[in-house]
């Protein structure tokens, strides 16, 4: 069998989401934005509520997102997504609402606004991505930055002792009364990206039953800010992040998962 | 057991190069090509086309979306 | 029917938001405005009109979850004092930049930083040239009794969707605390259709996806959109100028004040008239757009002018500005939340008449 029997629109099994624009990716090559972005436009896709769906996305490299989902977006001042997405939600009730955060964002400047958001159980879902690093202003030490890590403005690596420790803001969030499922995924593998897939249309479906607020962290790396190649950085947060920041389900039907 | 056979067709002007796909491939059917895309990078092909099983882990893992999955079972 | 209410000034605002067919509020603590929240707390708004009223965890917070409800056409609104409308300037100039209409209302006190919890007019630089980052105006009204609270907001809600701008009440702990006869206006219907143009309330099949942003990365297209913010604002000056003028035809000393400043200024105008001093009493209702053409002319009539406000003195540029050198314009002002009295103003006023000044 040749490559043409094979390349017919029968036998198509995966293309990109029309639910993505056909922009290209500004970000760096092997970003974890551009498969984080695609697969929560898949669910929105496969759920068919693309005309109910308003997303937020805040000050960072997400700050771009709505060039390329392709649905109806409120960007936001830096650490506000919750609130914004708070102010959408209460109004609008019946519809879909995330927030799509990266941890400068979410767990230093909007920690105020996450822990309220997901205090007060509003009934939005929070993709929290975690790369433990400043990227867009050019690799800065994030809250998230792991102990002993390099950054442009943690040059030796973090000294916890003058620099503070690293936070975890979902263990902290999980522990919450107004938060229903709570999760840490990642998507530098095909398990992982299937995984956080179904986290995504967890959370979206739970939005439909007005139970909480969901909170998806997806562990990524930042080649650029971390200055490895994409595939070297995936190793590292390997290695490195993923022990610090362990994957799996902290909350599930707004019970605690017992370790 | 039937057997898959597949191919993938990759955007070449929006491909980074990135290597993702490549590490990930679980029959090792893809490579970036010596020459470059528009951009400069060197972009993603099949190698060895016939080893491919159309299983779509490299589209799965893109970051940029840029690769198309086709699978015939046999 | 008249429906005619004895309420303070921040009851009348609240309850002017209920009925003008506000779709949220979204406010935190401070005084001396707390009644706005509390009252519609109590009033249950969203059993009588579907209103949603959400107790935020901080002024940021506030003026972020108006940001995201104005972004989907809502009628939206918050309400602070002085120290927590420093911290919404962010969300402020956000919203300016992304051109979402919106009502802010601002019961000043005494500054700077803490302050005071006394009435003050010090925010008026603040409001009336920017306040955040970015070349920027609200459209700014400042109602000088409890009658005005309530009617500016339905006011306010109908200039800032004609603009899609915020629209700011500057009052004060005068007007904001006291209590005066309100007659209300009715109930009017929540608005349930949306600008397809420019509301995010989720993209259907027909249109493009709207998206809300200040953001625009390439400087060309983001000097583009200063021009379009610029001619709003000129459009504003061409047609919103609103003021209010007490024996103002034959004057021969003039003076201007906004707020609870003109009510008191009022008495000494009437003060001087009593002592045969010709005096008229100019009030601006818009402090952007000011009333630059009127003061000007006024400027021509008489033979000085004196600009009173609780500050140091923030206006008087505006007058005189206007009054470009036409004639002499002096300050007179009691600050950090002390309320001038009349005679005070009269005694300020009769000093400009001498030649003299403080």
């Amino acid at each position: 069998m040749n490559l043409k029997d094979i390349i017919k629109p029968e036998n198509l099994v995966y293309s990109k989401t029309p639910l993505l624009t056909d922009n290209v990716m500004s970000y760096c090559p092997g970003c974890s934005h551009g498969t984080a972005h695609r697969i929560i436009m898949e669910v929105i896709e496969e759920m068919g509520i693309q005309s109910e769906t308003i997303g937020v996305a805040p000050v960072g490299c997400s700050v771009l997102a709505y060039d390329f989902m392709n649905i109806d977006m409120a960007q936001a001042a830096h650490g506000r997504a919750p609130a914004v997405a708070t102010g959408i939600k209460r109004c609008w009730p019946e519809k879909y609402v995330f927030t799509y955060q990266g941890d400068g964002d979410l767990a230093a400047i909007g920690t105020a606004e996450t822990i309220h958001a997901c205090n007060r159980g509003e009934n939005i879902m929070i993709v929290f991505i975690n790369n433990g690093i400043y990227g867009m202003t050019g690799g800065q030490m994030a809250p998230t930055t792991l102990p002993g890590m390099k950054s442009s403005t943690s040059p030796f690596g973090r000294d916890v002792a003058t620099m503070g420790n690293p936070i975890k803001m979902t263990d902290l969030v999980a522990q919450l009364p107004g938060t229903y499922y709570v999760t840490r995924q990642a998507v530098h593998k095909p398990v992982n990206v299937r995984r956080t897939k179904k986290a995504i249309r967890i959370a979206l479906e739970n939005q439909k039953l007005n139970k909480g607020l969901s909170f998806i962290e997806i562990v990524s790396s930042c080649n650029s800010g971390w200055k490895m190649t994409p595939v070297q950085a995936n190793i590292w947060m390997e290695e490195n992040m993923i022990p610090f920041y362990p994957l799996g389900d902290l909350k599930v039907d707004g019970e605690l998962v017992k370790k | 057991m039937a057997k898959a056979r597949g191919a993938i067709v990759v955007d070449i002007e929006k491909c980074k190069g990135c290597e993702v796909c490549v590490v990930n491939c679980p029959t090792n059917v893809i490579r970036l090509t010596r020459e470059v895309n528009g951009k400069g990078y060197h972009y993603a092909y099949m190698e060895v086309p016939e080893a491919c099983i159309g299983c779509a882990n490299c589209a799965v893992v893109c970051p940029d979306g840029v690769i198309t999955v086709y699978q015939v079972k046999e | 029917m008249r429906e005619l209410r004895l309420m303070k000034g921040n009851e009348a605002i609240a309850e002017a938001a209920i009925r003008a067919g506000a779709d949220a509020y979204f406010g935190y603590p401070i005084t001396p405005q707390s009644e706005v929240l509390e009252y519609l707390m109590a009033e249950q708004p969203m059993e009588r009109t579907g209103m949603v009223v959400l107790q935020a965890e901080s002024e940021i917070a506030a003026i972020n979850m108006v940001y995201g409800a104005a972004a989907t056409g809502k009628r939206v609104l918050t309400s602070s004092s002085s120290p927590g409308i420093s911290l919404k300037q962010e969300g402020i100039s956000y919203i300016a930049g992304a051109e979402l209409p919106c009502l802010i209302v601002n019961v000043v006190r005494g500054g700077p930083g803490l302050g005071t919890i006394q009435p003050s007019q010090a925010d008026y630089f603040q409001s009336t040239k920017g306040g955040g980052h970015g070349d920027y105006r609200l459209l700014v009204l400042a109602p000088a009794s409890v009658q005005e609270m309530s009617d500016f907001v339905k006011l306010g809600f109908e200039l800032a969707f004609k603009y899609r701008n915020p629209v700011l009440i500057l009052s004060d702990g005068v007007i904001g605390q006291m209590m005066e006869k309100v007659e209300l206006f009715e109930q009017q219907p929540r608005v349930t259709t949306f600008d397809p143009a420019w509301t995010v309330t989720g993209k259907p099949k027909e249109r493009e996806r709207n998206i809300a942003t200040s953001l625009d990365l390439d400087p060309y297209r983001q000097e583009k959109h200063n021009y379009k913010l610029q001619a709003k604002y000129k459009a504003m000056e061409e047609n919103e100028v609103r003021f209010e003028e007490f024996d103002c035809k034959d004057a021969e000393y003039l003076i201007v004040a906004y707020g609870s400043s003109a009510r008191i200024s009022q008495k000494a105008v009437q003060l001087a008239r009593a002592k045969g001093i010709k005096a008229g009493l100019f009030r601006p209702i818009t402090l952007f757009p000011f009333p630059k053409q009127e003061i000007s002319a006024l400027a021509s009539q008489v033979k000085g002018i004196l600009s009173v406000e609780m500050s140091a003195g923030q206006m008087i540029e505006d007058i005189q500005l206007a009054a470009a050198g036409k004639v002499n314009v002096q300050h007179f002002g009691r600050y950090g939340g002390v309320i001038p009295a009349p005679d005070e103003v009269l005694e300020a006023l009769e000093l400009l008449i001498s030649g003299g000044s403080k």
